[in-house]
């Protein structure tokens, strides 16, 4: 089977979940579940062996051939490494969420399905090389998280949070499809690894900035980077297994993906690498700096994982330096890139356990509020020690692996400084400070989150649940990741080799022909007095100084203005782009008809006016024109008079004279003009007419009777005037430039001798133009039967009472 | 000949401006009615003489029809102003 079936797997068996979870209730459906991603990963490690020489392997199906657009899978050491940290996490947290979820009270067939929908999106939106099936896999995982946010549907809070996120990364998501169109556009292919391709044509097309930006939003709002990030905190309020998968190891990543993607693309362009690294780094700043405000244990891990996303998004950006040619040594900054893929596979470790961590807390005491959590330490002892391996890992102490990606962190952000280009000489001293006092905020809180859960004096009386260790089941996901969270520091070199070399040689193709000629060997010991080993002296220093002292300073953090926050933001923006546009539809929605009469005349005549004199069609030339008679003067006089009887009148009845007048001089129009015809069914109708308005006139309501002068409006009389000169002058024009000869000489020749009669305008309508006169007679008939069911059917004000309610 | 045809018509036409003058003008509703009755006949006698003048028997049906629909149209606002409404309802049937 080609392996870009894999994909569709997990969508596969999300249509079966239903159906085994009606029929088999006795076992729990998440062990069908935990078949999927176990047999994907196994799947997936066939191909590590298969990259070590830098081969990389496509398999494809076409979808639309006809426009190009098909499902590529494409197996690169980038995409491999994600395949397997979303199959595998994937697995844990779906048997971890087996004993989190209980199988009586939980919809667990709704929970599965949204999560192996999320699955099969997010392995697309790693594996795809087509842009369009990027974004089509790209809008499942918003979808899919969206649901999965909202899952106790039931709580506000669940669904604000879900409606947050779906609409800050679907924002995100649509600016990502304009960057991609761009990029589509010059480069005439949908491919990624044929745009990679064209990567130095394509820097000098005058869309690339602007395909850069789009593309960047996609991925900043994806992996909640500045100012993007308020989604993520919101999105704690999903079950803690989707916390763990979605919003710590899988969909967060997904932007950090798209950046590593396509860095070969846009590395050559500064304004990749100034808003990369720059964002990256204030969102590691922000995030540290805020997580120490929170009290609930999810948010304190959300604030976390947007500031590690932010670390590991600032060192994509320093990565992407090694490009420029003309630094002097770029040996550190292809390490740079190293330490973002090493620190991916870290982060994914350690968070995914500490989400789980405080799953386990929630779960045994009822609680995540951090102020009535303490002394747990001899309760859960496993939980704890769990805990403890995380949370140090987090902060960067050894023997973690955390420690060997903060290193390399500190180092990427040293070497900035050497960089000449871009103005890097000048500013890139700021770069260390800021990463540097991120990284005691990092290990504050680190030490915040462990030590005010499990140490300290146990409050039973404030918990709701009487406090006890986890069952074992849900004790082995966090203990494996905890487990590989020290392996990875005691061996680093076997994950680099195998996982991280070949992802480094897909960002960074242009530098290397095989992994293996990547010479970077981590190593835990730099060497006395190296600036690394100082700073992270100074970390744990500075950090455990804050920490001791933090109840003094932690006050402080409500003494922000909420007003500032960006979430009051996103709420005053949600609140006036809806009161907003309600107030400005208020102002030109008025309900009466004169004010869309009025918008409409002006439309019409601003419209025709100034296309007229746009397109230069005025023009005015009496040569066509007949010489007027006498008599056609009085009829232009009487319809005048009529006409401006009708304005004037004092009463409706007058009104309804004049217009009879009117209609009756138009008939001797018809009758001076030769139309006997016209002139005939005119004063049949207009009688008819005169009539209806005078059984009208009388049906009219008292109250509205308002027998007063019509009230002169300035306004309506402009627009009036300017309806009339519009009209006249494209009459005028159209009468003077005519293009063709009229066809009404074939009827002339023709109307005796094909159609047989002698009334031409009768055979017109009867013979050569039927069709007309057909439809015609259909719209007497509707309006007849119309005027019949107005009168006839009368609902009884009850029932239209209850209509109005039902609307 | 013709030229008294032609002063027949500018006659009828001053006529006509005469009667829109009422029309307009008039004091009450039965003058104006009055007036569009009379309009309708000097209507006659124009298209007579419109007839005549461009050699066509065309018109006389709409000689015919005018006569009819004015002699309708002042009796249905007659019946109006008389008594409000110009179909009565049949009392019998409702």
């Amino acid at each position: 089977m080609p392996f870009v079936y894999f994909i569709f797997i997990p969508m596969l068996a999300a249509i079966l979940i239903p159906f085994l979870y009606k029929k088999v209730r006795s076992i729990h459906t998440g062990w069908f579940v935990l078949v999927v991603p176990v047999v994907l990963f196994g799947l997936y490690t066939t191909f590590v062996p298969k990259l070590q020489n830098g081969d990389t392997y496509t398999s494809s199906f076409d979808w639309i051939p006809s426009l190009d657009i098909s499902f590529i899978s494409y197996i690169d050491g980038l995409s491999l490494l994600f395949s397997l940290l979303i199959t595998g996490i994937g697995a844990l947290v779906v048997l971890y969420s087996i004993f989190y979820l209980d199988k009586t009270r939980e919809q667990l067939h709704n929970f599965y399905v949204y999560l192996l929908l999320f699955m099969t999106a997010m392995l697309g939106v790693v594996q795809s090389d087509h842009l369009i099936s990027l974004y089509f896999f790209w809008e499942l995982t918003s979808i899919s998280s969206f649901l999965l946010i909202g899952y106790w549907y039931k709580r506000d809070r669940s669904r604000f949070g879900a409606l947050k996120s779906m609409m800050i990364t679907v924002f995100g998501g649509l600016m990502m499809l304009g960057g991609f169109i761009l990029l589509s556009i010059m480069g005439d292919t949908y491919s990624i690894r044929e745009l990679i391709a064209q990567a130095p044509e394509l820097a000098n097309h005058k869309w690339f900035i602007w395909s850069l930006i789009l593309v960047l939003l996609g991925a900043f709002t994806k992996s909640a980077q500045f100012p993007f990030y308020i989604w993520l905190p919101d999105a704690m309020e999903a079950p803690t297994p989707v916390s763990a998968y979605l919003h710590s190891a899988t969909m967060v990543k997904a932007g950090l993906y798209l950046v590593a993607r396509f860095t070969p693309l846009y590395a050559s362009s500064e304004w990749w690498i100034w808003l990369v690294t720059g964002t990256g780094l204030l969102t590691l700043f922000w995030g540290s700096f805020f997580a120490l405000k929170q009290t609930d244990l999810k948010g304190i891990l959300a604030f976390s994982t947007v500031s590690q996303l932010g670390l590991i998004m600032s060192l994509l950006g320093a990565g992407a330096i090694s490009f420029h040619t003309g630094v002097e040594d770029n040996s550190i900054f292809k390490y740079a890139a190293f330490a973002a893929i090493f620190h991916l596979v870290n982060h994914a470790t350690f968070k995914g356990s500490l989400f789980m961590i405080a799953g386990i807390v929630d779960h045994e005491t009822g609680t995540r509020d951090i102020r009535k959590l303490g002394g747990l330490m001899s309760i859960m002892p496993v939980t704890f020690t769990i805990a403890l391996i995380g949370s140090f890992s987090m902060a960067g102490l050894p023997p973690f692996n955390g420690f060997l990606s903060k290193e390399m962190f500190l180092s990427g952000m040293l070497s900035i400084q050497n960089f000449d280009l871009f103005a890097f000489a000048t500013w890139g001293i700021l770069f260390p400070i800021i990463g540097w006092i991120a990284s005691v905020f990092t290990f504050v809180y680190s030490l915040y989150f462990v030590f005010r859960t499990f140490t300290g004096k146990y409050k039973p009386d404030l918990l709701p649940k009487k406090a006890h260790e986890a069952p074992i089941g849900m004790l082995i996901p966090p203990a494996i990741l905890g487990t590989l969270v020290i392996a990875i520091f005691f061996v680093p070199n076997l994950i680099g080799d195998y996982l991280v070399k070949p992802a480094v040689m897909a960002m960074q193709p242009f530098l290397y022909t095989s992994p293996s000629e990547i010479d970077i060997h981590i190593s835990a010991w730099h060497g006395f007095f190296e600036p690394e080993l100082l700073m992270t002296l100074g970390i744990i220093g500075l950090g455990l100084l804050l920490y001791w002292t933090l109840p003094k300073w932690q006050p402080l953090y409500t003494k922000f203005p909420d007003w500032l926050s960006l979430n009051r933001l996103y709420d005053s923006l949600m609140y006036f782009s809806e009161v907003g546009t309600n107030r400005l539809s208020r102002i030109y929605m008025t309900g009466y008809m004169r004010s869309y009469l009025v918008y409409m005349f002006t439309g019409i005549v601003i419209l025709t006016i100034s296309t007229v004199f746009i397109k230069d069609a005025f023009d005015v030339s009496f040569a066509m024109l007949a010489p007027i008679r006498f008599y056609e003067l009085i009829i232009v006089l009487v319809l005048l008079a009529g006409t401006i009887t009708i304005l004037l009148a004092n009463s409706r009845l007058t009104a309804i004279i004049a217009l009879g007048a009117v209609g009756y001089s138009i008939a001797l129009f018809f009758v001076i003009f030769n139309a006997p015809d016209l002139a005939l069914t005119q004063l049949v109708i207009e009688t008819v007419s005169v009539a209806l308005f005078l059984l009208v006139f009388y049906h009219l309501p008292k109250l509205n009777r308002h027998e007063n002068r019509l009230k002169f409006r300035l306004g309506n009389a402009l627009v009036a005037f300017g309806v009339g000169a519009t009209v006249t002058i494209v009459a005028l024009s159209a009468h003077s430039q005519k293009l063709v000869p009229s066809i009404s000489s074939y009827y002339e020749e023709t109307v005796y001798s094909k159609a047989g009669g002698g009334n031409i305008v009768n055979v017109i309508l009867v013979d050569y133009r039927g069709f007309d006169t057909l439809f015609e007679i259909a719209v007497l008939a509707i309006a007849s039967i119309g005027i019949i069911g107005m009168i006839k059917l009368r609902l009884t004000k009850k029932k239209e009472v209850n209509r109005i309610e039902d609307k | 000949m013709m030229i008294f045809f032609w002063i027949v018509l500018f006659l009828i036409s001053l006529s006509m401006l005469g009667f829109i003058y009422r029309l307009i003008m008039g004091p009450s509703i039965p003058d104006r009615v009055v007036a569009l009755d009379s309009l309708g006949v000097a209507l006659i006698c124009m298209i007579g003489m419109i007839s005549i003048l461009s050699e066509s028997s065309f018109f006389l049906e709409i000689i015919l029809l005018i006569a009819i629909l004015a002699f309708i149209g002042t009796v249905a606002f007659s019946k109006f102003l008389e008594k409000g409404e110009i179909i009565q309802r049949d009392n019998n049937l409702s």
